[in-house]
């Protein structure tokens, strides 16, 4: 595709006899939100971490940014602009708000080898990582400690962590997993807004939510994409619907 | 170096190999069940051959002494369980290593004071005294022979155990998912103390049978467990093939080195530097074998990915 | 309760005020005591940047305590005996300048914890407890079976090495430069744990995946932690090696490792002065129970027991409320 920023091709990945990646091939294209349903075991995952960098596909590739980046890590590929929220937050729980998108920013600076002068005095880190609190409405609570936070927060700070990275895409682990009706359409929003800086891969099982705010949704299952496509397209698709969506062939 | 010689010191490789097994059988069962690093390990291992030692100056009798080792090795096993390791399974690694630690100070400086400083000596029993005419004309010590077969007797034992009944069943139900073993309704509790004790009481035979080619000291734990941690390095934690394919190669390793390494070095160096350096580098040779495990399988020979 | 930095403070002051309150009663004993117990905080402080800001737990320091004491030794005998310590490229002879000895032995044992430490890092967990417990006894039998320097028995330095300016065999000048010494690689170590490297360290312990996917390459940040960690306990050994005047496979041992790890667990794991109350008190409980008891180690050992179940912040912990974080 021609404004694919994150192109996977080919994919391919087993664990012994299950083949957790048959052949799989998708593209995230600028300014979209692409998310990847699945019913559980389909091999979401497994994708994601192969995407992300934590897992090496036995055979096909994954390009970013027109680079191929599938021998590279999770650190390279984060500094290329691959930002990343997990299902469960990945955060330095002891660390403050404020800590933890320093942390982010130290990362993005590749100033991690810096050993005199105190990061939280730093005028560039701060400044950087204030930024990405102001955006998601958490500069207020820079002092709190994260093990603190609602569960809410702790998502809001996930994707300010992966903000100080200015990433070029985003991969999202379920990011409305476990917020109420009103954080999911406040993040919703959020997205929809955040898409035409860096397009977003998400993985969401909150069926609602994806048909809220995708801009074309993939399908995966036993480890294969059956189809992608507009929500309507998808809503409509009966491979789909008897695959994922559990309804019978009509007769 | 004659054919016999080497075979001879294959065998001893095989001898002190299998009694590292019995050390890293426990180890890795622990850990794999329950999840826990155990140091004081080697503290079971020194109680074991205490005990040997005590009842076999007391009755005279070597039987009675293997049977004491397992007996109160196994005891002192269950009731650490109970009362301090049990707390521990659900700390980070770090608690569980300097607990464990000072469970080592606590049954080392127990000991020395119970029976002194000085080591006490278990004699091997008339009947396994001397050497057997191996098939082939090798002579060999019979005692040696009977550890190894005692040892690899164990290993099938835990093999079966493991594999083909019930206990062992929930062993490896333990070892996949704990909540699942609580759903078959059994009680977990009692099956940590019952698999530490087990772990124990190899520990404790163990000490036992080395304790009668060597000498019964405080402080012989240590340096076993040291080789057994090795051993679960090279084979891969949590399996117990692992631990007996990982005991054999330190076994082999270790003893082979310490023979054939200042020969090899004889070969092409002056006789006394030969030995200096030959036996110097022996020293080294299973951590050099760890360390190249580590370079190519991090997660051991026989470790899950 | 009191803050932590009062807490600090008052340390320090008793790290003054023992010695000098030693001097002028003329009791050089509990000047050695007190030198001692500075040693161990400087291999404490050591193993603390590794086990508490970074998570990783090395049951073998001691191979970097022995690689500092034996640098001090080697040179220091070859230098007592006036013999070089090689001819062949170059002539390098043997010295008893401590600057120098340092240097030595603190390059020496980075380049050691750089080897063990690139080769343990591709473990975690309790492998890399084994790993690390396991390449420590490595060197102790190495240094057991390697005669040239004394074997199993050791090498004994009859003359304690020199400092430009001071007399070092003077025990309240010699104390003097531990404590030194003891200041500034505390400064150095608090500055870098408010480093971005010391906030990616700690960051990498609480969260490994969140430090990887903003792009920290954690394995060469612990590697680089590692290092600086076995550098300083290096340095502590070569110390140590001088306050003795005598090295032995001993500071290689298990047991070594054991009680650096103690001294953290004691005082307080992750906290700056951790390692210095802990050493502190291990050296007067080594004192006074020594005194009572032949046997004094099992009353350690359910001291230890104590603390590790029941009282986690160690006696900083017990005294201040502070919560152990890395920076604020």
């Amino acid at each position: 595709m021609p404004d694919s920023i994150l192109s996977v091709r080919n994919i391919e990945k087993s664990f012994g006899a299950l083949k957790a990646s048959d052949g799989i091939s998708l593209d995230l294209v600028a300014g979209e939100i692409h998310a990847l349903i699945g019913p559980n075991g389909a091999g979401k995952s497994t994708l994601i971490k192969q995407i992300a960098g934590g897992l090496k596909p036995d055979s096909g590739s994954v390009a970013f940014m027109g680079r191929d980046v599938t021998a590279k890590s999770t650190a390279q590929r984060a500094r290329l602009g691959l930002g990343r929220t997990f299902q469960i937050s990945a955060l330095a729980m002891q660390y403050s708000v404020l800590e933890n998108a320093v942390l982010g920013a130290v990362g993005q600076s590749g100033s991690v080898f810096q050993f005199f002068r105190p990061a939280m005095k730093d005028p560039a880190l701060l400044a950087r990582a204030r930024r990405a609190l102001d955006r998601v409405g958490l500069q207020d609570h820079e002092d709190i400690i994260t093990s603190e936070l609602s569960h809410g927060q702790r998502r809001q700070l996930e994707v300010a962590v992966a903000l100080t990275l200015e990433p070029k895409a985003f991969l999202m682990d379920e990011p409305m997993a476990g917020m109420g009706a009103e954080g999911s359409r406040e993040l919703t929003t959020f997205l929809q807004e955040l898409k035409h800086e860096a397009p977003i891969l998400l993985v969401e099982h909150d069926m609602d939510a994806v048909f809220a705010c995708a801009d074309r949704i993939s399908v995966l299952v036993y480890g294969q994409i059956i189809a992608t496509g507009s929500v309507d397209e998808i809503r409509s698709n009966p491979q789909v619907r008897v695959a994922y969506l559990g309804e019978e062939e009509p007769v | 170096m004659t054919t016999i010689l080497l075979i001879e010191q294959v065998l001893n490789g095989l001898q002190f190999g299998v009694m590292l097994f019995l050390m890293a059988a426990g180890l890795t069962l622990i850990f794999g069940v329950m999840g826990l690093i155990n140091l004081a390990h080697g503290s079971l291992y020194m109680i074991g051959a205490f005990a040997a030692a005590a009842v076999a100056a007391w009755t005279g009798n070597f039987l009675l002494a293997l049977m004491a080792s397992l007996i109160v090795a196994a005891i002192a096993g269950a009731i650490i369980e109970l009362t301090v390791i049990r707390r521990l399974y659900d700390r980070d690694h770090l608690d569980q290593v300097l607990a464990t630690f000072a469970l080592i100070l606590i049954f080392s400086e127990a000991t020395r004071w119970v029976f002194g400083s000085f080591p006490l000596f278990l004699n091997i029993p008339d009947a396994l005294k001397g050497t057997i005419i191996l098939p082939g004309g090798i002579e060999y010590s019979l005692y040696r022979l009977t550890i190894i077969l005692i040892g690899l007797a164990v290993a099938v034992g835990l093999f079966l155990l493991i594999s083909k009944t019930r206990v062992g069943m929930r062993i490896r139900a333990g070892e996949n998912d704990r909540e699942m073993i609580g759903a078959l309704g059994v009680d977990i509790s009692v099956l940590y103390t019952m698999v530490f004790a087990l772990g124990a009481a190899l520990a404790g035979l163990s000490g036992a049978l080395v304790g009668a080619i060597q000498s019964v000291e405080v402080g012989m734990g240590e340096p076993v467990l040291i080789l057994a941690f090795v051993v679960i390095v090279i084979g891969g934690i949590g399996s117990i093939k692992g631990a007996l394919a990982g005991a054999i190669l330190v076994g082999l390793t270790d003893t082979l080195g310490r023979t054939m390494l200042p020969v090899i070095f004889g070969t092409f160096m002056e006789a006394s530097s030969a030995t200096t350096v030959g036996s110097a580098l022996a020293s080294m040779l299973i951590y050099i074998l760890m360390a190249g495990v580590l370079l190519f399988k991090p997660t051991g020979l026989f470790g899950k990915a | 309760m009191i803050r932590e930095r009062y807490l600090n403070m008052m340390v320090l002051a008793l790290l003054v005020l023992v010695p000098a309150y030693a001097v002028l009663m003329d009791e050089p004993f509990t000047i050695t005591l007190a030198t001692r117990a500075v040693i161990f905080a400087l291999a404490g402080v050591g193993l603390n940047l590794a086990l508490g800001q970074g998570g990783l737990v090395s049951f073998g320091h001691a191979a970097y305590f022995g690689m500092g004491g034996y640098a001090m030794g080697i040179l220091a005998s070859h230098a007592q005996n006036y013999e070089p310590l090689m001819e062949v490229p170059f002539v390098i002879e043997g010295t008893n300048s401590m600057p120098v000895i340092w240097l030595v032995a603190i390059v020496a044992s980075a380049l050691l914890a750089l080897l063990i430490g690139a080769l343990s890092l591709r473990t975690t967990g309790v492998y890399f407890i084994m790993v690390t417990l396991a390449f420590g006894q490595m060197f102790y039998y190495f240094t057991i079976s390697w005669p040239a320097y004394g074997g199993e028995d050791g090498l004994s330095i009859y003359v304690r090495n020199q400092f430009p300016g001071l007399n070092t065999l003077d025990p309240i000048q010699f104390y003097g430069i531990c404590f030194v010494l003891l200041l500034a690689v505390l400064y150095g170590v608090n500055r870098l744990n408010k480093s971005p490297f010391g906030l990616a360290l700690n960051g990498a312990h609480q969260n490994e995946e969140r430090a990887l996917t903003v792009g920290i390459n954690v394995y060469r940040l612990r590697l680089v932690a590692f290092v600086i960690s076995g550098a300083i306990t290096g340095l502590a050994g070569a110390l140590f090696a001088d306050l003795n005047r005598f090295v032995s496979p001993t500071m290689f041992s298990w047991g070594v490792s054991g009680e650096i790890m103690i001294f953290i667990i004691l005082g307080g794991v992750a906290r700056l002065f951790g390692p210095v109350v802990g050493a502190a008190v291990y050296i007067m409980l080594e004192h006074f129970l020594g005194g009572l008891s032949e046997y004094w180690f099992i009353y350690l050992g359910v001291i230890l027991l104590f603390v590790v179940l029941f009282a986690k912040g160690g006696i900083i912990g017990g005294l201040s409320k502070k919560e152990t974080r890395h920076a604020g």
